[in-house]
């Protein structure tokens, strides 16, 4: 009786302090998230990922328009490029853009290019200078003013350029790949893999993306003062 | 074998770019090596032994930026500032830019030169940006600019996808030199 007593207390404790213990962890585990959380860290919200529907979004195109994504519900698919007029990587793969244009759109794969850069920040990016230069490089497809960056932030965009293929499944545009174009920004001949350019080409031979995300320097998009 | 001895002298050349920043970093009663060369290409290979393959008590201050981005070139000078006033403990300020190799005689030197930038320049002369950013630091979208401050004797590094401010980082640097 007296050991079966001793037994149930060393039972007890045992128990007890497997609790302590865990408590333990559970605190030393969350000092660093709480750690990795100040206020000032993390501007960007984490957008969406492969595999989510977007919402629908209406802006002002350069032609005076107003273009939806859901004026696109005829379509097999939109490749969404983030993009804008003040940055180097952003220029430097804007005749990459008109060519994946040229190759997709006919297929059903149109291009949309929507600019979140702030133009309070770069005058290059004005609505007037996105006129001039959709209207210079002759853009076959919409060149959207995302002035408030409502889009930029619902998508999770970070820097221009930065792709986002989405497929129309039954009227629901969902997030295919997101990236960048290709692998080599400086020298469109040195290119040797062609994430954009693959990823579409799957989805139109109805097979799977294999690279579904990568990720490439760019244009921070400075997120405007709330 | 050809390609063996390529990758010998690469390999070697590694080493020697990875070795600069240890060798002369800016030890108490050090004078500051002198500039040299403006800047120093690398490759990847080069930064990931600096990044993963060392283990000094130097604390890094390793800044992604371009003569391009705006944000990158406005926090230019707290970097160096935190160089200059960290100078007497183990501090080394790196510069990573990102230009385009094709610039750096017309564009990258030019501006180090007008700057009078002090601290050590690399540019990372790489395509495929995508196989190494997120051994940078695997929350780096790739937009710049970007810092990441490391410890590799201690284990520690902080990483920053945004810019600093001196007061930002002289709090942040604070934490690894005073504990």
């Amino acid at each position: 009786m007296n050991t079966d007593n001793a037994k149930r207390r060393i039972t007890l404790w045992m128990v007890l302090a497997f609790l302590t213990s865990l408590g333990a962890v559970a605190v030393a585990l969350s000092l660093p998230a709480q750690l990795r959380t100040r206020p000032d860290a993390g501007l960007a919200p984490a957008g969406y990922q492969v595999g989510e529907a977007v919402a629908n979004f209406r802006l002002k195109n350069v032609n005076g328009s107003m273009v939806s994504l859901s004026d696109y519900s005829s379509k097999k698919g939109v490749m969404v490029v983030f993009t804008c007029n003040h940055c180097p990587f952003a220029k430097a793969y804007e005749d990459r853009i008109i060519a994946l244009h040229a190759k997709f759109a006919s297929q059903g794969y149109p291009v949309l290019a929507v600019n979140p850069s702030d133009p309070t920040d770069y005058e290059d990016d004005t609505f007037e200078k996105m006129k001039e230069r959709a209207s210079s490089k002759g853009y076959p497809y919409p060149y959207l003013a995302d002035d408030a960056q409502t889009v930029a932030q619902a998508f999770g965009a970070t820097r221009t350029p930065h792709v986002f293929v989405l497929k129309n499944s039954g009227g629901r545009f969902v997030v295919q790949y997101i990236g960048t174009i290709d692998d080599n920004p400086q020298d469109p001949a040195g290119v040797t893999k062609r994430y954009v350019d693959d990823a579409v080409t799957n989805l139109l031979a109805n097979k799977p993306v294999v690279t579904t995300t990568t990720k490439a320097i760019g244009c921070a998009i400075k997120w405007k003062d709330i | 074998m050809n390609k063996l001895l390529f990758f010998c002298a690469l390999s070697f050349c590694s080493l020697a770019f990875a070795q600069e920043p240890t060798q002369h970093g800016p030890l108490p009663g050090e004078a500051p090596a002198p500039n040299a060369q403006p800047l120093v290409q690398v490759k990847w290979e080069t930064l990931d032994t600096l990044l993963h393959h060392q283990d000094s008590d130097t604390t890094y201050i390793i800044n992604f930026w371009a003569t391009w981005c705006r944000p990158c070139v406005a926090e230019l000078p707290h970097f160096e500032e935190v160089q200059a006033n960290f100078a007497h403990q183990k501090v080394r300020v790196l510069l990573v830019s990102m230009d385009f190799a094709k610039d750096i005689e017309d564009r990258v030197v030019p501006f180090i030169e007008r700057h009078n930038i002090k601290s050590t320049v690399w540019l990372l002369n790489e395509t495929d940006a995508n196989r190494w950013i997120e051994r940078v630091d695997s929350t780096w979208s790739g937009a710049l600019p970007a810092t990441l401050i490391l410890n590799p004797a201690r284990g520690r590094r902080s990483f920053y996808e945004k810019p600093l401010d001196y007061e930002t980082l002289a709090r942040e640097l604070s934490y690894f030199t005073d504990y």
